[in-house]
């Protein structure tokens, strides 16, 4: 039986083939991290299993999992935060293909920024001088709600329309296209708007909110998709696309 | 382009119900008052074309947006795509839309 100062954890092991929970014990520690917990097994338990991260200060987006059920970036994830009775349950991101253990496939994600055309396209050369633009322009300012994405598919795991449509782009890739839409730098606003308004695009949204509830950074990407909904229906509305009217 | 078209028709759908409801609520607690037969009613209705067009007008609004909102609800739950999804969704629309102009008529019509 464990005591108070041990945390019963379960991992899922497995591969894209199935798998199972793994039980383990492992000493409770001050400011523990979930992410401690998942090194302290790696080091001391299991030296074969397999999870990502990479920065441990909440920058990079690689340690995202479920924790107790829920998408949380490990690193900044206080264990007695989030521990039910001193357990918790690790299971990788949903939504996405496993590799193995807590390491997840995330190449359908990026895949799917790259389709909402999720790059800046600049029209200037480093020649040039600098854009000028007030930080307290009104799309400067849309810009900068959806900017502060690190990547981690915290979202995209909250998601439940991604779970139920394979093509459905998800939060992260239109989050960062609303961004994109609102830098007046940007040539690509009449193409993106086509690739996030096509099938698998924006409306499919049914703004539940899990993205906005869940992410680490406190960003809103239902917020961006409504953004993205009304620019896309004002547009085929008007017969005009963004360049024209920003 | 037709997620976008779907998407457009369905919400303009919607503004179309949402007066029509209130107007229907509101005309049948208004004129209830008294107390009122299906006769009084029909005698009313038949040949209006005012009320013909309410409510034809509403149940067109009704069987665009119940086929866009199922059709979303059948991709979603049971990953219909392409041709078996269009025609489940026609099926629905074309059949609110015969019921309900049916009922339209049955009230309206002589």
């Amino acid at each position: 039986m464990h005591d108070s100062t041990s945390i019963q954890v379960r991992v899922w092991r497995g591969d894209a083939a199935g798998g199972d929970f793994a039980d383990y014990e492992v000493p409770q520690q001050p400011s523990q991290t979930v992410l401690d917990v998942v090194t302290w097994i790696q080091r001391h338990a299991d030296a074969t299993l397999s999870y990502r991260f990479a920065c441990r200060v909440g920058m990079c987006g690689s340690c995202a999992m479920m924790v107790n059920g829920v998408p949380r970036w490990t690193c900044r994830t206080h264990v007695n935060k989030v521990a039910q009775d001193n357990r918790l349950t690790l299971e990788p991101l949903r939504n996405l293909p496993v590799i193995k253990d807590l390491a997840c496939d995330m190449t359908v994600f990026f895949d799917k920024w790259k389709a909402a055309e999720g790059h800046f396209s600049g029209s200037l050369t480093r020649d040039r001088p600098v854009a000028a633009i007030s930080p307290r322009d009104r799309l400067r300012r849309a810009a900068n709600a959806a900017i502060e994405c690190i990547n981690c598919a915290i979202c995209y795991a909250a998601c439940d329309v991604v779970s139920w449509q394979a093509d459905y782009l998800g939060p992260a890739a239109l989050n960062r296209a609303w961004s994109l839409q609102n830098d007046i730098r940007d040539t690509n606003r009449a193409a993106r708007l086509q690739a996030v308004s096509a099938n698998g695009g924006c409306m499919h949204c049914h703004s539940q909110q899990g993205c906005a509830s869940y992410c680490p950074n406190e960003l809103n990407p239902t917020a961006s998709i409504a953004g993205l909904k009304r620019q896309a229906a004002g547009s085929f509305l008007k017969k005009k696309y963004p360049e024209h009217y920003a | 382009m037709l997620e976008l078209r779907l998407y457009l028709a369905q919400r303009i759908s919607a503004a179309i119900m949402a007066p029509l409801v209130l107007l229907h609520l509101g005309v049948m607690i208004y004129a209830i008052q008294g107390g009122l037969s299906a006769e009084e009613i029909l005698a009313r209705t038949r040949g209006s074309l005012l009320w013909g067009g309410v409510y034809g007008l509403f149940v067109l609004a009704v069987a665009l947006h119940a086929a866009i909102g199922l059709r979303n609800i059948m991709s979603e739950w049971w990953s219909l795509r392409g041709p078996l999804l269009n025609a489940f969704s026609w099926i629905i629309g074309f059949g609110l839309l015969i019921m309900g102009w049916r009922a339209v008529a049955a009230v309206v019509g002589a």
